[in-house]
């Protein structure tokens, strides 16, 4: 029989893995990546690995030490050029090509990049060797660092950056950061936090290009007619899920691999991680989450899904969680809040730094973060895993 | 089973807490207590699981 094909060996996919064995498959399963390494755990890329408080070989993916148990052909530095999802076989960058007998798609995203010519000190990060790369120009001691974008990715390396001692200005086009994922209310809070912390905080302001001094990046034109001089620019502008492989493969794509409740995709084809939106029956939405804990459930759903009978197969029901660092405090959030949710403080406050704030539509409770309450955010993600009322989060956070 | 949490890798995320509570608690001072240094067998499933799933890969259980 042929193997079962898992195309991506960071988090989704060797979870789909480990859920494919723990289920008693004892059949071949070949698992695939472009990149010529074992890919690293990401988190501590924007966080310790950056700042030089954590060694790169100690920033390993949960199930790196596990492979040789989980008992996959891994082969590596091996991109997929296409997939035929009704024939089940993919074409390899080498030449060749595998038959499946299922397919794992966990592939990922990767950073969106500015318009341009490449200039040296334009970085982006999602690998150990973007890390280390900017990292070795942090060291190189530039006047000035600019972040574009205040997402997750820039506000942690604008904060790292702080650490190592060095100016920043953050450049964010909407008028809060995060707002792709949190209310404005939190995103103030966050573009605070980094004020406090003297990062020259941008706001509402796109930019209109880099300056060059030629082949090095000499500044960010921003579209005010103002500009910000530094010689080393990190773009966190978000990624796209990497799903060229796919065209004309017979698998749905939109934002990224569409997927049924199950994350099935095609018959034989389940998707998982980032490059995956599913209907989350939990929420009645479809969504795509990019958060590293929801790699590894979504990659245990996809690969139970895949071994599955269409008849016995189960929705992947989904109360997301993240962590984010910044400077010493800790950003925690449970759920899936829309920007335009209410946003209710029910413990501490934002002067303290250390709050619970719920977010609210309707009788809904969409979502709940924390700064350095830990505790509160898991409970009451316990809490809307089994309903998302309203009411007794409010009740639990009093 | 001997649960052991190493505290110089756990950023006190309470992801285990979630899983077991019976048996990891993260407190008011952010900081994690094992409540049960030595659980009952019929925790193992649940012990294993957050060891699993701490993004710190912070827990380790000796037999
Ligand atoms: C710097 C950084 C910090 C982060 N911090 C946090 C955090 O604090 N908290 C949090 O919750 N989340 C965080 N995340 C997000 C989290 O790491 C991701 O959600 C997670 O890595 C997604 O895992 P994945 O397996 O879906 O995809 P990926 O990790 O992107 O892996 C996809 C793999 O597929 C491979 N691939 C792609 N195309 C092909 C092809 N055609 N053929 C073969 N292989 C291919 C790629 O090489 C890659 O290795 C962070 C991410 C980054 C980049
Ligand atoms: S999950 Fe790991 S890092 Fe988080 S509190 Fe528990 S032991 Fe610490």
């Amino acid at each position: 029989m042929s193997p079962i094909v898992v195309v991506g060996a960071s988090l989704a996919g060797l979870s789909a893995v480990d859920a494919i064995r723990g289920s008693g498959h004892d059949g071949d399963v070949v698992v695939l990546d472009a990149a010529a390494e074992l890919p690293s755990d990401r988190p501590p890329l924007s966080k310790q690995v950056l700042a030089g408080t954590m060694e790169p070989a100690a920033a390993h993916q949960p199930l790196a030490n596990r492979l040789e148990e989980l008992d996959v052909d891994l082969r590596l530095g091996c991109r997929v050029e296409s997939l035929d999802a009704t024939a089940l076989r993919l074409d390899l960058r080498d030449g060749t090509s595998l038959n499946a007998s299922g397919v794992v798609v966990a592939t990922g995203a990767t950073p969106r990049s500015l318009p341009g010519p490449s200039l040296q000190g334009v970085h982006v990060l999602r690998t150990l060797e973007d890390s280390l790369a900017l990292r070795a120009d942090l060291l190189s001691g530039p006047d000035r660092v600019a972040v574009i974008g205040a997402g997750f990715i820039g506000a942690e390396v604008a904060a790292t950056c702080r650490e190592l001692g060095l100016e920043v200005t953050l450049i964010e086009a909407a008028s809060a950061p995060m707002v792709r994922v949190l209310p404005v209310a939190v995103g103030s809070f966050v573009a605070d936090l980094h004020r406090d912390h003297g990062v020259d905080v941008r706001l509402g302001v796109g930019v209109e290009g880099l300056v060059a001094d030629g082949e090095r990046v000499r500044g960010v034109a921003l579209a005010d007619g103002t500009s910000v001089d530094a010689t080393v620019v990190v773009v966190g502008i978000g990624v796209v899920p990497d799903v060229a492989w796919l065209d004309g493969s017979g698998v749905p794509v939109g934002n990224g691999v569409t997927c049924d409740e199950t994350c099935l995709a095609a018959p034989g084809v389940v998707a998982a991680g980032d490059v995956a939106e599913w209907f989350n029956p939990h929420f009645g939405e479809r969504m795509r989450v990019e958060q590293w804990e929801h790699a590894i459930e979504q990659g245990a759903a996809a690969g139970r899904r895949l071994l599955a009978a269409d008849t016995d197969a189960v929705p992947f029901p989904s109360v997301p969680w993240f962590w984010s660092d910044q400077y010493d405090r800790k950003l925690q959030m449970a759920g899936r809040p829309a920007a335009t949710d209410e946003a209710h403080v029910l413990e501490g406050s934002f002067e303290d730094q250390r709050f619970v704030v719920a977010f609210r539509r309707g009788d809904r409770c969409t979502g709940v973060l924390g700064v350095n309450r830990p505790r509160h955010v898991v409970q009451a993600r316990m809490r809307l895993t089994e309903s998302l009322d309203w009411a007794p989060i409010e009740e639990l956070l009093a | 089973m001997k649960v052991v949490v190493n505290f110089d890798l756990c950023e006190s995320n309470a992801v285990c807490m979630g899983i077991a509570p019976e048996v990891f608690e993260v407190r008011d001072d952010d900081f994690l207590y094992v409540l049960q240094e030595e659980p009952a067998e019929e925790l193992r499933g649940k012990v294993e699981e957050a060891a699993r799933r701490c993004p710190k890969q912070a827990i380790a259980i000796e037999d």
